[in-house]
């Protein structure tokens, strides 16, 4: 027997023979008053902060927010901030010098500040990771409540990649002191648009 | 395992001002925990639930293993099994010397510590390189991790900034955290960048799509697997979950659980390899197919890993991780260490005060201290216990089953104990009162004094 098979033998021999059932997931949770209220409580609370741009351009706000940002890459079209390309090459390595990245996010969460980032026209991951600072745009009043609506959008029929994100990197391995900025983005600003 | 836990306590303890330190780092921990659930007013129909979805999952888990691999394979990842730690570590060394990778990037696994990993692929000539800050820091000091989800926990800033002092050349003297931080982080930069693998560890397996989610706050796993074309992820059997919404339960439980936190900075979902790149799966055995068959102790194959249960734990706190002696820590290793090896790992089940507490904050809901309380009678039933321990309550048995002697030997106690020299009370005999003062001996008995007050009323 290979191992796959022995695995799998051992856990029929060892499975009860009356089963649990499936509970229901879907329980009763909290639906808040104000999301985007929450929503930047909730940021704020891990270090982020949630921005909604009223009339300005991204661009006349990257201008403004980010006058040291040498080298800025974006997924979104037609961003004239924009100096390089982040899908110029196959090995992602030439990303190592972005000061910021500006990605699309496609809906917040309000209970823990998290964004869903899925771009399928970004072609490297680690754009998120790799960045010293990170722009997440999101869409107006794309908000759901709790994780629970929020797994109702997400998707993987296909292959793919997507993350949840909440706020920067960051760590307390040292004493518990909170560091924000730990191997990911230093920061991370969520844009509403 | 020469030394018990007893014996490893003791070399803890021995600094009193450390250990009460590290008590309160823990408590700091555990009281951010009780903030974040209690925040959440469904939640403990979010625990009732995760534990009902992880024993459905365990008491189906031969389908939901194959299912997980048929949509991996249809995604384009590849899938191995490994039966135990050797095999699982054999599987990793082929696919790095098949794509002839000289370094290795690594993101927090508890399951690649328990298989030994990083010494198997050293001796083999691949560098291996821990990447989550607290996991590099124990690393450079040639330690195991001291707990599951905080592993330099046992650390002072001091100690972190002399370790960076030596292998970084940080400034002499600074234990700023951020500055640390920062200079772990231009070190780790490096090894990101010129990493031929990365290897991370698995939160959660989704049957239904084949992928799997990495939770980490710093993005090593992330930065680390993003990076390089080949990324090996082990898994255990039973990080399987039936569906994707059923992450909604975990993640809403997970980062709450473990350090307070809302949600983990990055909830990461892999279904696919990196642009040109290869994602393979090692699903692992190692003994966890053993747990299902026991009933007593099946639960403990529903943990997700949140460290809650050793953050409460008044003996963690006050022991540390490295007296346990076994790859995890605290209430959940003391079960899953005496499941593995009741002998070699006999007195963890009593490195716990049966309080519940661990029970109480599990996320899954697992009967820890009744494990724990069970795992004893299997060391008392196998004749493990010790001489000592073993005849002490051998007698003490016999003498409660016999109210008259019990009776008469408490009447000689209270009037020779007080009489005697404390050489004699506190021989070592006296394991009990080995750090402790026994109380004043009473006049009478609790029994006396009832039947006179009893006597009093008439």
């Amino acid at each position: 027997m290979n191992a796959k098979e022995k695995i799998l033998a051992n856990i029929k021999n060892n499975v009860p023979a009356i089963k649990e059932p499936m509970p229901q997931t879907n329980i009763a949770h909290v639906h808040f008053e104000n999301k985007e209220e929450k929503f930047e409580a909730a940021l704020a609370s891990v270090g982020g902060n949630a921005i909604t741009l009223s009339h300005e351009s991204i661009d006349a706000f990257v201008a403004k927010h980010y006058p040291d940002a040498k080298v800025i890459t974006s997924t979104i079209d037609g961003l004239t901030c924009k100096n390089k390309d982040a899908n110029e090459q196959d090995t992602p390595h030439f990303l190592e010098d972005v000061d910021l990245a500006i990605v699309e996010g496609e809906f917040g969460v309000a209970e823990n500040g998290a964004v869903w980032v899925k771009n399928p026209k970004n072609k490297h991951r680690v754009l998120y990771f790799i960045a010293q600072r990170l722009l997440i745009i999101v869409p107006k009043g794309a908000l759901v409540d709790t994780m629970h609506e929020a797994y109702e959008r997400v998707k993987f029929n296909t292959s793919g990649y997507g993350t949840f994100i909440s706020g920067p990197s960051k760590t307390a391995d040292i004493e518990q002191a909170l560091v924000i900025g730990a191997h990911g983005p230093t920061d991370a600003c969520v844009l509403f648009v | 395992m020469s030394q018990g836990h007893p014996e490893l306590a003791e070399k803890f303890i021995a600094n009193d001002e450390r250990m009460h330190w590290h008590d309160k780092a823990l408590w700091f921990v555990r009281a951010k925990r009780d903030n974040a659930s209690k925040g959440v007013a469904e939640w403990e129909d979010l625990r009732d639930c995760a534990a009902k979805i992880k024993m459905h999952t365990i008491d189906h888990l031969d389908s939901y293993l194959l299912e997980f691999e048929k949509n991996a394979l249809a995604k384009g990842i590849h899938i191995h099994w490994a039966y135990d730690a050797q095999e699982h570590n054999e599987i990793v060394l082929k696919l790095l010397q098949e794509k002839k990778v000289q370094k290795l990037v690594k993101s927090k696994s508890m399951l690649t510590e328990e298989c030994h990993l990083n010494p198997y692929l050293e001796a083999a000539g691949i560098e291996v390189v821990d990447t989550d800050l607290g996991e590099r820091i124990v690393q450079f000091r040639k330690e195991p991790p001291s707990h599951i989800v905080l592993p330099a926990i046992h650390l002072k800033k001091e100690d972190v900034g002399t370790t960076f002092e030596e292998f970084l050349h940080t400034q002499k003297g600074n234990s700023d955290p951020t500055y640390l931080t920062r200079a772990a982080r231009v070190h780790l930069r490096e090894k990101f960048l010129n990493a031929d693998a990365a290897m991370t560890g698995v939160n959660f397996g989704i049957a239904e799509t084949g992928g799997f989610v990495v939770c980490t706050n710093e993005g090593n796993a992330d930065l680390g697997a993003g990076l390089p074309k080949l990324h090996i992820a082990s898994m255990g059997i039973e990080k399987i979950i039936p569906k994707l919404s059923d992450l909604a339960i975990f993640t809403r439980l997970l980062a709450r659980s473990a350090t307070g936190q809302p949600v983990t900075s990055y909830t990461s979902h892999y279904h696919a390899p990196v642009v040109g790149g290869e994602l393979h799966v090692i699903i692992v055995d190692n003994g966890r197919s053993d747990i299902i068959k026991d009933k007593d102790f099946r639960q403990s194959l529903q943990c997700i890993r949140c460290g809650a249960c050793i953050n409460t734990c008044p003996v963690y706190r006050r022991s540390g991780g490295y007296s346990y002696g076994y790859t995890i820590p605290g209430p959940i290793g003391s079960t899953l260490g005496a499941n593995r090896n009741i002998s070699l790992y006999k007195t963890l089940p009593f490195a716990c005060s049966l309080c519940g507490s661990c029970s109480n904050v599990c996320p899954v809901k697992i009967d820890l201290d009744q494990q724990l309380y069970k795992h004893r009678q299997t060391v008392v039933a196998q004749n493990l216990l010790g001489f000592k321990k073993h005849t002490i309550l051998k007698v003490a048995t016999w003498v409660m089953k016999h109210p008259k002697i019990l009776d008469f030997s408490g009447k000689m106690a209270r009037a020779i104990v007080p009489k005697l020299p404390r050489s004699i009370v506190y021989s070592k005999a006296n394991l009990w009162g080995k750090q402790r003062e026994l109380p004043p001996f009473p006049k009478q008995s609790f029994k006396e004094a009832y039947q006179a007050k009893k006597g009093d009323r008439k």
